[in-house]
């Protein structure tokens, strides 16, 4: 049984390995295997933002898809709830998914083009709820398209008839609806521009409060991170080279690496009246 | 290169629109100038125009004056949008060369990179002896800082990493030592450290070859570390320009503020999203293009487009309000 003590997620000694390459490409290195996730443990609590940052190849997608047993990794424990994922039936698996969504990157790639918007996101609950009508998906639709600051006229378009900010929301709407415990966000706001990443950021803090819900943020912008991450680990070819409390690896990162990425970042100058 | 008063007019289906605008700006040998905007803004439109690679029934007006010697007189001085393609091509390339977002899309796949650079070369020096050609695309690559360019040169560019693309790509670019350089988002798909050592490559460059720069994008911070005067792009018009620093630490134009205070940076700080999206360049409100998501929005911001005020001035801004 769950106690306030026992985290939502704990992901243990986490391994997945790839072969390095195959096919007609691969004479240099034929046996050879590379860790994508390589031995990583942590801990996320009820209701924080724990942020995995890492440049591109570190592994953190791997990682977000293995949480989500997207993928299947080759050691380790994903306990959600205290309970070990990889021991689930299916049914039970199943049941559990409900509580775990996810968010993508790519607003234009996510969103199956030849449905309505209203089908989208009330498709979550013709899987997993299919005792209820018709009428009463559609005004669970509406009431969420609602919140994420979308109008009912919404339901009878195509994704296509949106901007990037827009599908985004749509893609936000699709998660909740389902009340999730956990939302796993991969990169949610590095397609979009800058005002509207904003936006897509405020909505994700305000849904937090309002839904009680625990973020996994993946995202390769540490200054996207530092908004609103509880926790940050920073990854580096499949390993966390150290994790901590926000404000802590922003300010007095101990990792060479972290203070590499930290340094990098292009900043903008102070302002002192705004 | 002086551009004034520069506007695309493109017909559409859904009718005409301008995605850009009445733009006019100037960058002197060795000055970089950021052009900042949201999707949408014009800003690659602007870059195409420059480069006279306009869709075919785009219709230019203005003036893109290029001056291809460090003193102008009035005879070496050409109005680019004159210009036919034949003499396009001596110019495209030769004089102002271009950089891209995506370097992967941008190179041949097929071609070793030392024959990419070769081609650069000879597009503009046909007659060049092959010893003569070979040594110039070795400087080239070390121009462009690429490690170990003897073998480089004989890689295919899925060989490579993004970053080192991306150095291919500027050593192709600079080959045929061209006087302005335009660069359009390119560390946008570059991870922070990549991008750091790009942006340092391209500062450099610009210094050592007196080179003008116009570089494009969509990122404040990134701005503030390459350029030395920037213009902000809304809607197909330039609405700010000034120095970097000073756009930047006292913005005049609201979109500007707006762009500013939904910047994520290292502090937390609470963002402040500007309401709405960019409009549609085919129902431009009349009047301030920004009015209808702008908080100090007024009555004669409908009235007519603002000029810049205060006129004449090395920080200005398209707005009713100053």
């Amino acid at each position: 049984m769950t106690t306030p003590t026992t985290p939502l997620l704990e992901v243990r000694n986490l391994r997945k390995t790839y072969a390095r390459a195959s096919g007609a490409f691969a004479a240099a290195g034929v046996g050879e295997r590379f860790s994508a996730v390589d031995d990583v443990t942590f801990q996320v609590q009820t209701g924080e933002t724990f942020a995995i940052v890492g440049e591109s190849g570190c592994g953190k997608t791997t990682l977000a898809r293995m949480i989500l047993r997207l993928i299947e990794p080759d050691e380790g424990e994903i306990l959600f709830e205290g309970q070990d994922l990889r021991l689930l039936s299916p049914r039970d698996l199943t049941r559990q998914r409900r509580a775990m969504q996810m968010i993508f990157q790519d607003p234009f790639a996510s969103l199956n083009p030849r449905m309505r918007v209203g089908e989208i996101v009330a498709e979550p609950l013709a899987i997993h709820h299919p005792e209820l009508t018709e009428k009463q998906r559609r005004d669970r639709a509406t009431e969420i398209l609602n919140r994420v600051g979308l109008k009912e006229d919404a339901i009878p378009r195509y994704p296509h008839e949106f901007s990037g900010g827009q599908r985004q929301r749509i893609g936000i709407a699709r998660a909740l609806i389902l009340h999730p415990k956990l939302i796993v966000a991969d990169e949610p706001v590095s397609a979009l521009d800058v005002s509207v990443g904003a936006q897509v950021l405020l909505l994700l803090q305000e849904l937090q409060h309002e839904f009680a819900l625990t973020y996994l943020f993946i995202s390769h912008s540490l200054p996207v991170v530092a908004q609103l991450a509880d926790h940050i680990a920073v990854m580096r070819a499949g390993k966390f080279v150290e994790f901590g409390p926000a404000p802590l690896i922003l300010a007095k990162p101990t990792a060479e690496y972290t203070r590499t990425l930290l340094a990098a970042v292009p900043e903008v100058p102070r302002q002192p009246n705004l | 290169m002086i551009v004034r008063n520069l506007t695309v007019e493109l017909r559409t289906q859904t009718g005409a629109l301008k995605p850009v605008n009445e733009v006019s700006l100037r960058i002197a040998p060795g000055e970089a100038l950021g052009i900042v905007g949201e999707s949408g803004s014009g800003k690659t439109m602007l870059s195409m125009a420059l480069m006279g690679l306009l869709p075919p029934g785009a219709k230019v007006t203005g003036e893109m004056l290029f001056h291809p010697a460090p003193h102008p007189s009035n005879d070496s001085q050409k109005n680019l949008r004159e210009l036919d393609e034949t003499s396009w091509r001596s110019v495209r390339g030769r004089e102002i060369a271009m950089i891209f977002q995506e370097p992967m899309t941008s190179l041949n796949p097929v071609l070793r990179i030392g024959a990419q650079i070769e081609e650069a070369i000879l597009a503009h020096e046909s007659g060049i002896p092959k010893d003569l050609l070979h040594r110039r695309v070795m400087a080239a690559l070390q121009q462009a800082a690429v490690p170990e360019p003897e073998f480089r040169a004989r890689q295919y560019p899925h060989q490579l990493s993004g970053g080192l693309r991306q150095r291919a790509m500027i050593a192709m670019a600079l080959a045929a030592s061209p006087k302005l350089l335009i660069a359009d988002e390119p560390t946008t798909a570059l991870d922070v450290t990549v991008q750091k050592q790009i942006l340092e490559l391209l500062d450099r460059l610009r210094r050592e070859m007196q080179l003008g720069l116009l570089f494009i994008t969509h990122d404040l911070g990134v701005v503030a570390s390459v350029a030395d005067r920037v213009a902000v792009m809304y809607a197909g018009r330039i609405i700010e320009e000034g120095a970097t620093n000073e756009v930047l630490l006292n913005p005049k134009h609201p979109y500007t503020q707006g762009l500013l205070a939904a910047s994520p940076r290292l502090q937390r700080a609470k963002l402040l999203p500007i309401p709405g999206t960019v409009p549609q360049l085919t129902q431009l409100p009349p009047g301030c293009s920004f009015g209808p998501r702008c908080s100090f929005h007024r009555h004669d911001c409908d009235e007519a487009v603002p000029s810049f005020r205060p006129p004449q001035s090395d920080h200005a801004a398209r707005c009713v309000l100053l």
